[in-house]
C-alpha cells in the first residue's frame, strides 16, 4: 500500500540559507505525526511546500499518489491545510467564508450547507455563525481555520500550530477532534507544545536547521533522555546540550 | 469557469462589505457629473451628445482605478490569506482572472450608474445612441486596461498605499505616452521607431476616437493586449513572490 503522504528529498534554499535540507518521510493513514522543532527549524516551510504554496528548490511531496508539483490541483483536493496563524478573509462572516471554501471544494446546494454545518459543529462555531471573522477572538479564528481545513473530509490534513492561541479547554477540544479524525486520515501537526505530542501524536519528529534529528513514537523519543522527559529530549536533540534531566521541566 | 465565478463573487462582495464601494461610486458619479457639466460644458455646447462626459474618463480612471485595484493582491498578502487562497484547488490563471473580473465588474456597475446623463441628453435632444453605446464600451475597455496594470502592481506589495501610488504614477505615464509632453523626452535621442512605439502606448491616443464613438479594431486590440499582458505578468509576479 502506498502511503497517504510521501515527502521525497525536499530542499528549500532562500538565497545562501538552507531552510529545509533534504527532508524525506512517509505518513500512513491512521498516523498523527507531530512536527517538533525550535522556531526557524523549517517546520512551516516544509508544510508550505507539501501544500504546494512554496516551490521546493529540490524534491517533491506526493499526496495520495498525486505529485504536488506535477498535478497540484489533484494534490490540493486531497489535502486540508491550516496555514500558520489561521488566515481567513476578515470581512467575511464565518458562514460566508466556509460557504466560499465549500464552493471551491466542489460542493453545491444542500450538500454545501450540510458540509458547512458539519464543519461548524465539529469545531464548535455555532455561536459565531454570522459574525465577521475580523471581530472573532483568536480561539474562534483558529477554529474557523480548522473548519476550513477539514470541511471536505480530506485524506491528508496538514495543520500548522492548530492549538496556538487556544485556552486549555479549547486545546482539549481540538485535540479530541484530531484524535477522532485520526483513524482514517494521515495528519501532520506542527507544534512547539511538547505535551501535545503525548496528547495526540502517534509519532513525533524533531527537526532543526531543516534536518530530521529524531523520528520515533513519543515513548521512543522519551528514551533518548535519561529523565524520560520530553522537554529534556527536545533540548538535548536540538542543542546537543546534555541536561541529564535536572531542573529543565519548563520549556 | 466555476471557480472563476465563485472567486469573482467573493471579491465583488468584498468591495461592498466595506464603505469603499459606496464611497467610490458616489465620488465617481459626483466627479463625472461635475466635469461633464462645469468643465465640459455639456449644456452650453448645444449638442446632444456625451462627448464632454467621455473625454474626462481617462482622468477619472487615473485616480479611481488604483483605489479599486490596490487591494486585489496586496490585501491577500497583508492578511496572509494568500497562503490559504493559493493552496485551494484552483489554478493561478483562475485566481488572477477572477480577481481582475471582479474589479472590472465593479467598474461596470459604477459606469452604468451614470445612466441619468444618457437620459438627460435623450430628453434634451436626439443623440446618436449607437455612438454613446460605443463610447461606453470603449470606456469600459480602457478601464479594464487600467485595472489589469493596477492588479499587476498590487501583486508586488503587501502595502495598499504603495500599490495605489505606484499604480497612479504608472497609469499617468501610460496615459500620456502619446502626448508631446512624453514624446519630447524621446525625440532628442531615440530613433523614430522607438518614438512611434512609445506613442503607440498612449492610452489617451487610443481613447480619443473611442470618446467620439468610433471603436477602431486597432484600439480594441490594444486595450485587449494590455489586459492580457498585464494579467500574464500578474500571474508570474504572484508565483515568484509568494514567499515574501
Amino acid at each position: 500500500m502506498t502511503n497517504a503522504l510521501s515527502v521525497r528529498g525536499l530542499v528549500k534554499r532562500f538565497g545562501p540559507k538552507t531552510a529545509v535540507d533534504d527532508l524525506s518521510f512517509e505518513v500512513a493513514t491512521g498516523e498523527v505525526l507531530g512536527f517538533l522543532g525550535p522556531n526557524g527549524a523549517g517546520k512551516s516551510t516544509t508544510m508550505k511546500m507539501i501544500c504546494g504554496f512554496l516551490a521546493p528548490t529540490a524534491g517533491t511531496a506526493v499526496i495520495c499518489g498525486h505529485d504536488v508539483l506535477e498535478d497540484p490541483i489533484a494534490a490540493k483536493r486531497a489535502l486540508g491545510y491550516l496555514p500558520e496563524g489561521a488566515p481567513a478573509y476578515p470581512d467575511m462572516t464565518t458562514i460566508g467564508f466556509l460557504g466560499f471554501i465549500a464552493g471551491v471544494r466542489g460542493f453545491d446546494g444542500a450538500e454545501r450547507r450540510e458540509r458547512v454545518a458539519a464543519a461548524m459543529a465539529k469545531t464548535r462555531l455555532e455561536e459565531v455563525v454570522h459574525q465577521p471573522i475580523e471581530t472573532l477572538s483568536k480561539g474562534f479564528k483558529r477554529r474557523v481555520g480548522l473548519a476550513q481545513a477539514l470541511l471536505h473530509d480530506p485524506p491528508v490534513l496538514i495543520l500548522d500550530e492548530p492549538t496556538d492561541g487556544l485556552d486549555p479547554n479549547q486545546k482539549f477540544e481540538v485535540r479530541k477532534l484530531i484524535k477522532a479524525m485520526a483513524a482514517d486520515k494521515a495528519i501532520v501537526i506542527s507544534t512547539h507544545i511538547l505535551e501535545e505530542v503525548d496528547a495526540v501524536c502517534s509519532r513525533a519528529m524533531i527537526i532543526a536547521r531543516g534536518r530530521i534529528l529524531a523520528d520515533d513514537t513519543p515513548d521512543g523519543l522519551r528514551g533518548l533522555a535519561a529523565s524520560r522527559n520530553l522537554d529534556d529530549v527536545f533540548r538535548e536533540v536540538t542543542t546537543g546540550a546534555g541536561t541529564g534531566g535536572e531542573g529543565t521541566a519548563h520549556a | 469557469m466555476r471557480n472563476v465565478a465563485l472567486i469573482m463573487r467573493r471579491e465583488l462582495r468584498g468591495y461592498f462589505a466595506t464603505p469603499l464601494a459606496y464611497i467610490f461610486i458616489v465620488i465617481f458619479l459626483a466627479l463625472a457629473g461635475a466635469l461633464t457639466f462645469f468643465v465640459g460644458g455639456l449644456l452650453q455646447r448645444g449638442q446632444a451628445d456625451l462627448q464632454p462626459f467621455f473625454t474626462f474618463h481617462p482622468w477619472l480612471y487615473l485616480f479611481l482605478v488604483p483605489a479599486l485595484s490596490m487591494r486585489l493582491w496586496a490585501e491577500e498578502r497583508r492578511t496572509g490569506t494568500i497562503e490559504l487562497f493559493l493552496t485551494l484547488p484552483i489554478t493561478m490563471g483562475e485566481a488572477v482572472i477572477a480577481k481582475f473580473l471582479a474589479a472590472w465588474a465593479f467598474t461596470a456597475i459604477a459606469l452604468s450608474l451614470t445612466f441619468p446623463l444618457w437620459v438627460t441628453v435623450n430628453l434634451l435632444g436626439d443623440p446618436d445612441n449607437g455612438v454613446i453605446l460605443a463610447s461606453y464600451i470603449g470606456s469600459l475597455m480602457m478601464a479594464g486596461a487600467f485595472l489589469a496594470v493596477g492588479s499587476m502592481i498590487s501583486a508586488t506589495t503587501k502595502n495598499q498605499v504603495i500599490a495605489f501610488v505606484v499604480t497612479t504614477a504608472a497609469l499617468f505615464v501610460f496615459a500620456l505616452a502619446g502626448s508631446d509632453f512624453v514624446l519630447e523626452a524621446f525625440r532628442g535621442w531615440a530613433p523614430a521607431v522607438v518614438v512611434d512605439i512609445v506613442a503607440g502606448f498612449g492610452f489617451l491616443t487610443h481613447f480619443q476616437a473611442i470618446a467620439r464613438g468610433v471603436i477602431d479594431l486597432r484600439d480594441a486590440i490594444f486595450f485587449g493586449s494590455v489586459i492580457a499582458l498585464a494579467l500574464f505578468a500578474n500571474a508570474l509576479i504572484v508565483d515568484l513572490k509568494k514567499a515574501d
